[in-house]
């Protein structure tokens, strides 16, 4: 790809994304007093959540068994409200651990 | 000053989670034939993960596809500014003007979900402190992917993959836990994703959308059922 065709997708692409972005966040500065309103925003950010992550996290280690086994450790870990942090490295290491498991039987 | 230290402090697992989902990015990016550089550029100026694997699809092409990258980069990204909407409620009085411009930049799922999870309002201290780090992460997370992504053992890599959703596992079970409302938004929000992805027909539909109605429904039966009370939140 030529040295103008990259910027011209870059700039499309940045461009899109920020404007996406920013524009609501600039447009709306008061308190919205509207209690479905309110509501609706207050359930996003978990339902964005559970969607991304759901069924994505059992296809995101390229082993399903390694994946499940990471999911597991990870839903008992934020069960017991661990930081951010260790439920992620956790989930790594149980997944890791299958995969290697794997690839000496395999 | 305060604010701002809670905000690096609680963006540290956010760069660590985004080193290893950028550093995947810089290994595809490179070995799809785009220089280091670039790959670093789209990560600095973009700060999303979908949008860019999306994005890298499309500039492999080669030049000309720039209305489908607009397109892709918008059904992919609308979630951010219901995102932003949500952050907009819950900004305090230090965040206006200029500093929405800024701030808004770096509005991603993750910086989303932390700053949400707050307590109290979010100030603009808190957000810039927030945001600071994890773009130091994705972008140098890229830089490194491209640069010596052949050093990690392929097991390790892949294992990797998974530090992004125990993260959201760990951001939404505790709330879920005590609030039986918000279990049942991400129950529904997990069983539509899922359709979306085994059930015929509706697994044509593109990634992008199928978090964009996901999310909707999800989020509008929360609001139609279990409305939330003055100041519950």
């Amino acid at each position: 790809m030529i040295a103008r065709d990259f910027f011209i997708y870059l700039f499309i692409m940045a461009g899109v994304t920020y404007l996406i972005r920013v524009l609501p966040f600039v447009i709306f500065k008061g308190k919205i007093t509207n209690t479905f309103v309110k509501s609706f925003l207050y359930y996003v950010p978990y339902a964005v959540l559970g969607a991304m992550t759901f069924p994505a996290i059992l296809f995101s280690t390229g082993n399903y068994i390694a994946s499940v086994a990471g999911l597991a450790v990870a839903c008992i870990l934020a069960f017991k409200e661990k930081s951010l942090l260790t439920v992620a490295i956790f989930a790594c290491a149980a997944a890791l651990i299958i995969n290697l498991i794997s690839m000496v039987i395999l | 000053m305060r604010d701002f230290k809670n905000g690096l402090r609680d963006g540290i697992p956010i760069a660590l989670g985004y080193i290893s989902v950028s550093f995947t990015f810089g290994l595809q990016a490179v070995s799809s034939g785009l220089y280091w550089w670039e790959s670093v550029l789209i990560s600095l100026t973009n700060l999303t993960s979908a949008g860019q694997f999306a994005g890298l699809d499309i500039m492999i092409r080669g030049g000309g596809f720039w209305v489908e990258m607009a397109c892709a980069q918008l059904v992919i990204n609308l979630r951010y500014s219901l995102m932003s909407l949500s952050l907009s409620q819950k900004a305090d009085g230090s965040l206006r003007g200029i500093h929405r411009w800024l701030t808004g930049f770096g509005i991603t799922d993750e910086i989303f979900a932390v700053a949400m999870g707050n307590k109290n309002d979010v100030s603009r201290s808190y957000l810039y402190g927030l945001i600071l780090l994890p773009i130091l992460g994705w972008t140098s997370g890229t830089l490194i992917g491209a640069a010596a992504g052949q050093i990690l053992p392929e097991v390790v890599r892949s294992s990797l993959g998974i530090a992004i959703y125990g993260m959201f596992l760990a951001i939404i079970i505790p709330p879920a836990k005590k609030n039986h409302a918000v279990l049942k938004v991400v129950v529904i929000a997990v069983v539509l994703s899922c359709a979306f992805k085994w059930l015929p027909i509706l697994n044509t539909v593109s990634s992008g959308f199928v978090i964009i109605i996901c999310t909707v429904i999800a989020a509008l039966v929360g609001a139609i059922f279990f409305p939330v009370k003055e100041g519950a939140e």
